[in-house]
């Protein structure tokens, strides 16, 4: 059987819910639903000079879901929109299987998500807190 | 004839292939079935030799194919035990038979109307409502289920008042798998006037339906879900019902006359099927329908209630594993939907998938279930005839395998 997207490296992200719970003070907040499998995370930002200062989700999802969202819990603060852009962008392009390297230290968990790519059905689940934290700074930003 | 299961499983050329190197093992017929060869050549056997539009032209593969049509009309018929063929009208499904009839029910409701429907339901005999009430201000209540999934029948008579002019409720849920007591929406509705439309979708894979014996005024379900094509279903009502629906979809093939001033509509199942209907889809149904209606239903049903025990018995042995839905196979179709604490049905199914297992996760279209089972999803196995107990065991071992990489 095919176990590699389950591997420790995801299970521990998943288990260390970095980032989880939600801010009370929040600048925004986000809830987003991926429709194939009911997966729902809620996301909150604080936000200062263009940069996170605070985030906290939670997750009702997926292993995966919850790795992904713990690798934003664990990494985001102090990145920009654009930054998050450009890490969001480069995530899916690893996920549709381009050749993606140079990983920023920070992200450097996201390339547990590579062996995902051969299974399509499951990159919205990886891309699903990706997506919150976009909108959700597009709230913020709306001229982003 | 006796049923026989590996016969049956022989007549399915999908169960034939391998998936990520294991034998398919299909346990979601809740979501789709499979077609049997003789559904698949005949399907093929119309679009080859009898392709033709229906209700128009007059030569010869037109008249032939208009009396394949018609003639699925009449299977679909005596499947539901109704003596009138023109009572069954032909949709894409089961979801734009209840559009159809929410539609067709907005010229007679009234806003302080009351329509009820059940927190079982599927999102297609919900929102149709939901949207009707937004357009009418019907008023739209919600009967609750029960902790083990069954609709809570207790509540009827404190909803069911004289302002109830239709009860929309399912045969059977797509997610606890637990039958309706129909008797007892009937009986309510009767003692306030009110209509009873009936959800199919899913028990009409289980056997022919004596529409007669239910008494309802409406039903509806998909060809997809009962070993028929996709792009098919039947919309059924009362004659006499019919005929008070506003129409829905105007086009060809709904009218008799069409003037600058005003029209006149074809009488009858014809109005309600404008334009060319999804016809390979409504003959092929037709077969389907005729196929299954070949079957020992007595025996079928022993057999399917013996899987049902089985799997639920076996389910218990899982870890963390929790049933929802009721525990006895006389209160439910063999459609189990399971909770596994501490892993999200998602990467349950992945990980079955991965050794050729087909099971749905999610929330299966039924939302507001989900929420009052405070559950974001569950994992879905559903099982027809051609299961067998093979399947049973590759299902709790797969999920016995899953659970030990998960956790």
């Amino acid at each position: 059987m095919s176990q590699d997207i389950y591997q420790q490296g995801i299970k521990d992200l998943a288990a260390a819910k970095q980032g989880a719970g939600m801010l009370d003070n929040a600048d925004v907040a986000v809830t987003l639903d991926n429709s194939l499998c009911g997966d729902r995370i809620s996301l909150t930002l604080k936000l200062k000079d263009g940069r996170i200062v605070a985030l906290g989700h939670n997750v009702r999802g997926c292993l995966l879901c919850h790795a992904s969202a713990s690798v934003i819990g664990s990494a985001a603060e102090d990145w920009s929109w654009k930054d998050l852009e450009a890490v969001h962008a480069k995530l899916t392009a690893m996920l549709k299987g381009q050749l993606v390297s140079d990983w920023p230290p920070q992200w450097q968990s996201l390339s547990l998500f590579k062996p995902v790519q051969a299974h399509k059905s499951r990159h919205s689940c990886v891309l699903l807190p990706f997506k919150a934290l976009i909108a959700a700074l597009n709230q913020l930003i709306p001229s982003s | 004839m006796l049923f026989d299961n590996t016969d049956i499983r022989s007549q399915f050329p999908l169960l034939e292939r391998e998936i990520n190197g294991f034998p398919l093992c299909y346990l979601d017929n809740a979501s789709t079935t499979p077609m049997p060869r003789e559904v698949l050549t005949a399907m093929l056997e119309f679009e080859t030799c009898t392709r033709a539009n229906v209700s128009r032209a007059s030569h010869f593969l037109a008249a032939s194919a208009t009396d394949a049509y018609e003639g699925a009309r009449e299977s679909v018929s005596r499947y539901l035990n109704v003596n009138n063929a023109n009572e069954v009208i032909f949709t894409s499904g089961t979801t734009a038979a209840i559009n159809l009839l929410a539609h067709g029910l907005e010229q007679t409701l009234k806003a302080g109307d009351r329509v009820v429907i059940t927190l079982a339901e599927h999102h297609s005999n919900f929102v149709p409502w939901q949207l009707l009430r937004d357009r009418t201000g019907v008023e739209l209540k919600t009967l609750p289920v029960l902790a083990n999934g069954c609709i809570d029948m207790d509540e009827l008579d404190a909803l069911v008042t004289d302002r109830c002019k239709l009860l929309a409720v399912t045969h059977a849920s797509n997610v606890t798998g637990a039958i309706t007591e129909v008797d007892k929406v009937v009986t309510a509705a009767r003692k306030v006037g009110a209509e009873v439309f009936l959800d199919g979708a899913q028990a009409v894979a289980h056997g022919p339906v004596d529409l007669q014996e239910l008494g309802v005024d409406y039903y509806a379900f998909s060809g997809h879900k009962c070993f028929g094509p996709t792009g098919i279903g039947v919309f059924w009502g009362r004659q006499k019902l019919l005929e008070k629906l506003s129409l829905f979809m105007g086009g060809g093939g709904m009218v008799e006359q069409v003037t600058l001033v005003e029209n006149r509509y074809a009488p009858g199942k014809s109005r309600y099927e404008a334009g060319t209907p999804p016809i390979a889809q409504a003959v092929t149904l037709g077969v389907a329908l005729e196929w299954m209606m070949t079957l020992p239903w007595d025996e079928v049903k022993t057999y399917e209630k013996r899987l049902t025990q089985r799997l639920l018995d076996q389910l218990k042995t899982v870890p963390g594993l929790r049933i929802i839905g009721p525990h006895s196979s006389e209160e439910r179709l063999p459609l189990f939907s399971f909770d596994i604490d501490g892993i999200h049905p998602h990467d349950i199914c992945h990980l079955l998938d991965q050794q050729g297992i087909a099971l749905r996760g999610g929330h299966h279209c039924a939302q507001p279930l989900m929420d009052a089972l405070d559950l974001m999803a569950t994992s879905r196995a559903s099982l027809t005839m051609f299961n067998n107990e093979n399947d049973l065991d590759a299902l709790v071992s797969g999920l016995n395998r899953a659970i030990e990489i998960l956790l």
